[in-house]
This record gives C-alpha cells, structure tokens and sequence, in this order.
C-alpha cells in the first residue's frame, strides 16, 4: 500500500463505474451533526441575549432563565464534540504551499476554472479556513463563556476582565455564524458537497475535480500488491 | 375610595400621589395614597423594555450621606434589613468593622470603615463610608441588562430592579461602576438598595435614613439635599477641612444618592470610593456599536449567500469529470509499480 499524505486510512474508493469514493465514516457523520445541533442551539439561545429585538427566542428554550442556564452546558457540549472532530480532521487540514497559490488565485475558484488551479488533498484553503476558524473561535468563546458563567463561576475574574469576556464572546459569536455561513454556502454552492456529510461519500467526478491529489492517491493506495 | 376625605385633604392627595419628595424625618402623610412609582414614571427600562410614553413629572430626589457626621452605628443597616425583610447570614469576626464582610443579596447596604493617617495634620482619622447603590443618572447596571424591564429608572431618579423580569446572568454586577449588584445564589435573580422606592412610593422617606440617629443621611429633592450638602461643606471648610465638597460623580451623570466627603479630592480614601467613575468604555462598545452591526453584518452575509445560492448556477460536476475520475483513478491503480490488481 502506498504512503500515506492526503487522505484518511478510512477514506476510501467504493466502485469503480461510476467511481464513488467514502469521505466520512458514520461516526464522523454523527459527530458532525451533534456539533452542529449544539451550534444552532447556542446561537438561538446566544442570539436571544445579545440583543432586546431578538429577545422572543427565550421562548423556545422555556424563558429568559432557563435560556440563560442552559446555554453554557450546551457551549461545553458543543467544545467536547467540536474536540472530538478536531483530532479526527487536523492533520489533513494543516497548511501547505499549494493553499497559497489556490488564494492567489481565489478568482478562477469563485469562476469555477478549477483547471487552472493545483492539484488539491482532501481540503482546499476555503475549507481549511473554515475548520480553523471554528477552532479559534470556540476556543475564544470556551474560554470567555466561562469567564462569564455567573452561576458557577462567580469569583473566577475581575469585574473588569469579565467585561472584556462578555464583549470578546459577543464578537466571537458574530465572527463565528458568519464563518457558519460561508460554511453552509460554500457546501451547498459546491454542488455534490452535502452527500460527504450525509450518505458519507461523493462522487468519482467531485473528487476528481476538487480534491484530485486525495482521489490519486486513494487510487494508489488501493492497487493491490502481490503477497509478499 | 370609601375612606370619607375633605376637598382640601384630597387635594392634597392627589398632588401628593402625583409627586412627593419627602425629607426622612418629616411626618409620612396619613391619607393612604397611590404609589407613585409604577410603569407611569418609567423613564428607562433595560434592554428596551416599556417605558411611559408621557412620564409622571416626579421631582428628582436624592439621598445625602454627610460622611462627617456618621458615628458607624449601622442603625441603617438593621432599618434596611427589617423593612426589606432581608437575612443576612450570620458572619465570623474576622477583626473588622464591617458586618457582614461585604454587600450581599441579602445586605443592600454597608458601613465601611477605613482608617487614614491625615499627612498633613498628622491627625488619625476614622473614614466611614455608607456603601449601596448610587442611583446613577446614568445607570451601568441598565445599560448592560440584556431583559426587557429587568431594570428600570423612575423619573425621580430611582434605579430598581424588577425580579420577576431578571433572568440571573450577571450582566448588571459588570455594567456597575460601584460594583453594587449582588446575585441570590438560589433565585439566580439580583439585589441592590431600592431606594426605598416602596416607601418614597408613598411619600414616606428611604427606611436608612429615618433610622439615622444623627442625621448623617438625609432625603429629599435633589435641589434641597445639594443646598443642604453646601451648607455642610461650608461649615466642614470652616473647621479645617479645606477639600471638602459634594460627591456627585459627573462621569454617571451624577447620583441620587450623593456623599458630603471631608476629602472629596481624594474619594479612593473612602475604601476605594472610584474617584471618577463613569460606565466602562468596555461596556458602553459592547451594548453600543457592537449589537447593530453585528446583526447587520450577520444579516448581510445570510442573505448574500442566499441570493448567491438561489441565482448562481454554483459549481457543478459534469459528466465529463466523472469521465475523467474514472479514467484517472484506473491509471494511478495500474500504475503503482508491482501492481497486480484493483483492491475496490
Ligand atoms: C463554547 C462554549 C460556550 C460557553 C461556555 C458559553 C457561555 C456563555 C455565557 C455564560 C453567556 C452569558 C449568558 C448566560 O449566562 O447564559 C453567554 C452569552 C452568549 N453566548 Fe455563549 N457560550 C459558549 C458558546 C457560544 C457560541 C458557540 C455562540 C454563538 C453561536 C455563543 C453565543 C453567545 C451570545 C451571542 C451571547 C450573548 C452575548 C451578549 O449578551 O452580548 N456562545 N455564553
Ligand atoms: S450604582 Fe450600580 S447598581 Fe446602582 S444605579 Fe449605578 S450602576 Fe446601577
Ligand atoms: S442579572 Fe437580572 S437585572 Fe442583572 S443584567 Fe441579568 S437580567 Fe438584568
Ligand atoms: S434606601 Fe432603603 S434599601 Fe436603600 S439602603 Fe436605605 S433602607 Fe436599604
């Protein structure tokens, strides 16, 4: 079997006509969506404090003081199972040379000239962004959010340092529904990109065009050797 | 009304229900009257809560703590407990004056005792200072709450906290200059001196200062408690104290409950009384310029990408890709040196 650089030991070519290729496992699958459940929970239960006009969203959770208790254990719930798809996914998404040239060259992406681009792993710098953001983020917001979490942590900062968490949470939690956004947009524009995160595979020809090197070397990986 | 009143007396009443600063020690009025502080005087409520659209006219009040006269007997401090109906739990003498060791949600109000070594009189001096809410003109508190009518201004300049509006987060204790607000551990809801709002309601005035054997704290129109801190200033100017004057922080758009300081150069001697206090620019950013335009940033982007991924065609695979996908994939399994099959 050939080394291993671009793609996941259980990422993995299904059939070959048509080609299908498995990009999440179902674990991975589930992963995903418990995070993202906890993430559209704490924006509408986030959201409903940050400003009066959104104040009503406190009825979905049961009024203002359950709204307030629950939000924080839904953030440690949504960084556990944010970890858990970290350790799974960082490796693939570390930086490498070609992402500079893919931003240089963001215009030919947005025209869909992907030809014009190198050959891609697993994730292009759209995606990698995306992970990274979330990751520093949540981070900022674990930590801020505790900060503030009057209830258990009454103590633990100064009143001026708990200002400076509750105005970095409240802009972190900007920062981050609008990477949610590009996020879902860039899944959804990038047709034949949900699959990955709900049947858990994608096609020969999606792979073949967005993320060629991972394709290859699957291929490669997969070409059987002689008994040894 | 069944209770038989004369024309004069209702009159009375009816001016009195529509506005009524009274001193502490005056007699409270014996007709039953309306309380005056309901959502009629609303001038402020948090996070946008209702306010009146034509607010009750009521005369500013303000509560005077003349530090010089207070002997630290905290008559206050039990009047506050008894008519609050407050516990505070019992303390451990830890070798201070203070009881308990510091305002709770149970103790609205507390003498703190601070001891200076005036340099220039060499004399020792015993600083005590009457520490609770403010009622800034400006409220941190306010400003900062994120539940509509959780906390709320009177046109008389009372800040209160309504609790069944309060959800318990804390936002408050940070927004405070004073650092006043304190949370009931069990109700998750918040605390603070009221002003006696529930007595000054009815023309009664704040239950500390009625208390107050000395008279070291005073009630009334904020008019009147200003002329009254002058004339104390005068005086305490006259026997050597050169840099007395009226505490009435500027920066919250001064207070209703206001402080005659022997040393009103040097408020920090009053254990850490903030020397200038205004609401943190922390604050006023985070509820100011951040809210709009986070929204409107975060409404932009959704929209942007909706109308992009409605009326562009987006970026499809074609046939021809997948073509490609599987000439590719059976080249690259070939062509691994030694290769004797497809492991698919
Ligand atoms: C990661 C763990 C998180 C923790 C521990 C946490 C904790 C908190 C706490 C303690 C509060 C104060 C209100 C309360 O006591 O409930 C709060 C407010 C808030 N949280 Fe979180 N949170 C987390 C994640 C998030 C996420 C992911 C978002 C956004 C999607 C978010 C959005 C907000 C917003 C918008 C507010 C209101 C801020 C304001 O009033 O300006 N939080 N959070
Ligand atoms: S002193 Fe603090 S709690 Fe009192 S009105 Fe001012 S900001 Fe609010
Ligand atoms: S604790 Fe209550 S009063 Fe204080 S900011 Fe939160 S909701 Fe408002
Ligand atoms: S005004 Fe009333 S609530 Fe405030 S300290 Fe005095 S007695 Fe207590």
């Amino acid at each position: 079997m050939a080394g291993r650089q671009f793609s996941e030991s259980t990422d993995e070519i299904l059939s070959l006509r048509p080609v299908e290729v498995r990009r999440y496992v179902t674990f991975t699958r589930i992963n995903h969506w418990f995070t993202a459940l906890c993430f559209i929970l704490l924006m509408l239960s986030g959201f409903a404090l940050f400003h009066p006009a959104l104040f009503g969203l406190t009825a979905l959770f049961g009024g203002g003081q359950t709204t307030r208790w629950l939000h924080p254990f839904i953030g440690i719930a949504l960084s556990v199972s944010f970890l858990g798809m970290f350790v799974q996914l960082v490796h693939l998404n570390i930086l490498r040379r070609e992402d500079l040239v893919w931003t240089a060259q963001i215009g030919d992406v947005i025209a869909g000239h992907e030809e014009r681009l190198p050959e891609l792993g697993k994730y292009n710098f759209g995606q990698k962004s995306v992970f990274w953001g979330m990751f520093w983020l949540i981070l900022a917001l674990l930590i801020s959010g505790i900060m503030m979490w009057y209830q258990y942590f009454p103590d633990l900062v100064s009143v001026e340092t708990r200002r400076i968490a509750i105005f970095v949470h409240s802009v972190s939690a900007v920062l981050i529904v609008l990477v949610l956004i590009l996020h879902i947009f860039a899944a959804v524009w990038t047709q034949g990109t949900l699959r990955a995160m709900t049947r858990g595979t994608v096609t020969g020809g999606w792979s073949w065009r967005h993320h060629r090197k991972w394709l290859r070397e699957l291929a490669r990986r997969q070409s059987s050797k002689p008994a040894e | 009304m069944n209770i038989p009143v004369t024309q004069a007396t209702a009159a009375t009443a009816v001016a009195a229900a529509t506005d009524s600063p009274r001193t502490a020690v005056s007699n409270p009025p014996v007709q039953p009257m309306a309380s005056n502080l309901g959502q009629a005087a609303v001038v402020r409520s948090s996070a946008g809560g209702p306010v009146a659209e034509q607010p009750t006219a009521l005369t500013k009040v303000a509560k005077l703590i003349d530090i010089s006269k207070c002997i630290g007997c905290k008559a206050c401090q039990s009047a506050c407990i008894e008519w609050n109906d407050t516990h505070p739990a019992i303390g451990e003498n830890v070798g201070l004056y203070e009881n308990p060791h510091d305002l709770t949600d149970q103790m609205f109000t507390l003498m703190r005792f601070a001891e200076y070594d005036n340099p220039d009189t060499g004399d020792f001096e015993w600083l005590i200072r009457k520490d609770g809410c403010m009622h800034c003109e400006d409220p941190g508190c306010l400003k900062a709450c994120p539940a509509p009518g959780a906390i709320v201004q009177y046109s008389n300049g009372i800040v209160d906290f309504i609790h069944e509006n309060c959800i318990g987060c804390g936002y408050c204790i940070s927004g405070c200059p004073f650092d006043i607000p304190r949370m009931n551990p069990v109700e998750h809801k918040v605390y603070k001196c009221t002003l006696c709002s529930d007595r000054v309601a009815v023309g009664q005035g704040p239950a500390c200062a009625k208390a107050c054997p000395t008279q070291a704290i005073t009630f009334g129109s904020k008019d009147d408690m200003t002329t009254l801190a002058a004339e104390r200033i005068e005086d305490l100017k006259g026997r050597g104290y050169a840099n007395a004057g009226l505490y009435d922080p500027q920066g919250v758009g001064g207070t209703h409950v206001m402080y005659v300081l022997q040393h009103a150069d040097k408020p920090s001697l009053y254990n850490d009384l903030p020397d200038d206090p205004s609401i943190s620019g922390v604050v006023a950013n985070w509820k100011g310029a951040t809210k709009p335009v986070g929204l409107a940033a975060v409404g932009l982007a959704a929209a942007g990408a909706a109308a992009m991924a409605l009326f562009s065609r987006g970026n499809r695979v074609t046939v021809e890709d997948e073509r490609e996908a599987q000439l590719l994939v059976r080249d690259e399994m070939d062509s691994v040196p030694g290769s004797t099959g497809r492991d698919v």
